[in-house]
């Protein structure tokens, strides 16, 4: 009950968004062709969900799902070995600078030729968008493991394997996570920017459709959708860190 | 070749060294450190050091004089460029569990509880899992820390945390302890505790010790011998015998002796100090 309150009072501002934006709309002082009423838009929301709502929503969960998994996997890997190993740095390296200033957006014609316009262009993607903060703090983290740490272990006889599964990767645990957060929000940007450049669904796709047809209330409620999900996944993986590192006190 | 040198090495050996010394050989070594630019940093100069066996010997020297690099290099920690080490007769190639390091800043492993941390080294060694524990359980105990098995570093004090870190040193029981200022960044009172803690310790299981520091009256207090080192580069400048003033209590270092042998090694430092400041 307790907490129920207190998530209420933290989210206060937020609420106060919503109330501001039904009032404004309400008394007309923004036209409703331009803001629909936030009343209109979670009625718009509930009628979508008894629709095809759901069925798009989880394609594009999917599609950001598998990109940023893949995205974590690769780029961990990379990252934490490039740290790790020099000749592993030398190869890798010019790769993630030539990509680091690209605008991902710019590739999604290209994944849409080689790829087609289906769940696999969008795919790679969010991987390719998604890795660089992955392998980015991954690298980082890894280098900037206390080289004192390193060495308690080597004193004891640890080998280099496992320095770097038992010392390395723990220590360089907490800036990792963070690459991934980084990543996390990225892949909705991307996974909501492929599906509406071109795609037949995803809920990217839904908010392109009903827009161009006129009906912003459900233009409004696939917004609204997509911004609940991704603060959803945020808070949890935000939770979900921090019990992972209670060690940091 | 390795473990008896012909006893006409132009040193002074110790009469107990016709057989392979069990100690501490440092033989004509050299370090140079090499910046990513600028020049190479001579941080040792030809030194030469013999520790006996079961002794604990401070060294003592102005700022950057290479004590820790010497320490580092005992440890295994860095490759020796010049001259030799050998550590029981063996030459040291690399860091090993018979050569236990405490650092000035615990290097504990954060995401690990006390108990993980005095654990980890345990189980490289071979041990039964019961042995690791009761070991674990032993040593937290003997630096006080029943009852913290399960807190984590971040919880813990300064003090703690380096009792901690004694404490996983200890449990894999090394024949030589490098202790790198251990106690440099404790507060004075914590220091005092600790210092009392150590002797201790090492009354009970004594060990040859090789402790660096920049207080000299933590040198006097707790060592054999105190090796006062030069200006980088490091050279030995001095070895002083306080084994007489070694303290079983604190009582001896109020002592006309103590007092005087603090002041007599303090002069040496000061020199060094002074010509050190010089360079910069």
């Amino acid at each position: 009950m307790t907490t129920v309150v207190s998530v209420l009072w933290r989210y206060t501002p937020l609420l106060l968004l919503a109330a501001a934006w039904e009032a404004v709309t309400r008394l007309h002082l923004i036209s409703q062709n331009a803001l629909p009423t936030l009343s209109s838009v979670i009625a718009s929301l509930i009628r979508l969900m008894t629709d095809d709502l759901a069925h798009h929503t989880l394609v594009s969960v999917t599609r950001g799902a598998t990109g940023l998994a893949l995205a974590i996997v690769a780029g961990t890997a990379a990252g934490v070995l490039m740290a790790w190993y020099r000749p592993v740095r030398m190869v890798v390296n010019p790769f993630i600078q030539l990509l680091y200033p690209l605008p991902k957006s710019a590739l999604i014609p290209l994944t849409i030729i080689w790829l087609g316009l289906g769940n696999s262009s969008k795919i790679a993607l969010i991987f390719i968008g998604c890795l660089l903060p992955v392998v980015v703090s991954a690298f980082n983290a890894a280098r900037g493991v206390d080289h004192l740490l390193v060495w308690s272990a080597r004193s004891v006889g640890a080998s280099d394997r496992e320095i770097l599964r038992e010392i390395v990767i723990p220590a360089a645990l907490p800036e990792i996570l963070n690459g991934y957060r980084i990543a996390l929000a990225l892949c909705f940007i991307l996974v909501v920017a492929g599906e509406l450049i071109i795609a037949n669904n995803g809920i990217g796709y839904l908010i392109g459709f009903l827009g161009e047809a006129g009906d912003y209330r459900g233009m409004f409620a696939g917004v609204l959708t997509i911004s609940l999900i991704g603060f959803a996944a945020d808070r949890l993986y935000v939770l979900a860190m921090n019990r992972l590192l209670v060690w940091r006190g | 070749m390795a473990a008896s040198r012909p006893a006409t090495t132009p040193k002074p050996l110790e009469s107990s060294v016709t057989a392979p010394s069990a100690g501490i050989v440092i033989d004509n070594v050299m370090h140079e450190y090499q910046p990513q630019r600028g020049r190479a940093v001579l941080a040792l100069d030809r030194l030469n050091l013999e520790i006996r066996d079961g002794e604990f010997i401070a060294l003592l020297g102005p700022s950057g004089c290479g004590k820790s690099t010497l320490l580092y290099l005992i440890g295994g920690f860095m490759p020796i460029q010049h001259g030799r080490i050998t550590v029981g007769g063996r030459a040291v190639t690399g860091p090993g569990p018979d050569r236990g390091i405490v650092f000035q800043h615990f290097a504990l492993y954060p995401w690990k509880t006390v108990r993980e941390n005095v654990l980890y080294g345990l189980t490289k060694q071979r041990l039964t899992r019961d042995e690791c524990r009761d070991r674990a359980e032993h040593f937290i105990k003997l630096v006080g820390l029943t009852g913290f098995e399960d807190s984590y570093p971040s919880q813990l004090s300064g003090g703690m945390k380096q009792r901690v870190a004694i404490a996983r040193t200890l449990a894999i029981d090394p024949d030589t302890l490098l202790m790198d200022e251990p106690f440099g960044a404790l507060d004075a009172q914590t220091r005092a505790l600790m210092q009392e803690e150590l002797i201790a310790i090492w009354n009970q299981s004594p060990k040859t010790v090789v402790f660096v520091t920049h207080d000299v009256r933590e040198a006097v207090l707790l060592a054999d011998r105190v090796a006062v080192m030069s200006a980088r580069p490091g050279r030995l400048k001095e070895i002083v015998d306080t084994r007489s003033l070694r303290a079983a209590n604190a009582d001896v270092a109020e002592t006309p002796e103590f007092v005087e042998k603090v002041k007599y090694i303090w002069n040496l430092v000061r020199e060094e100090a002074i010509a050190a400041e010089r360079h910069q």
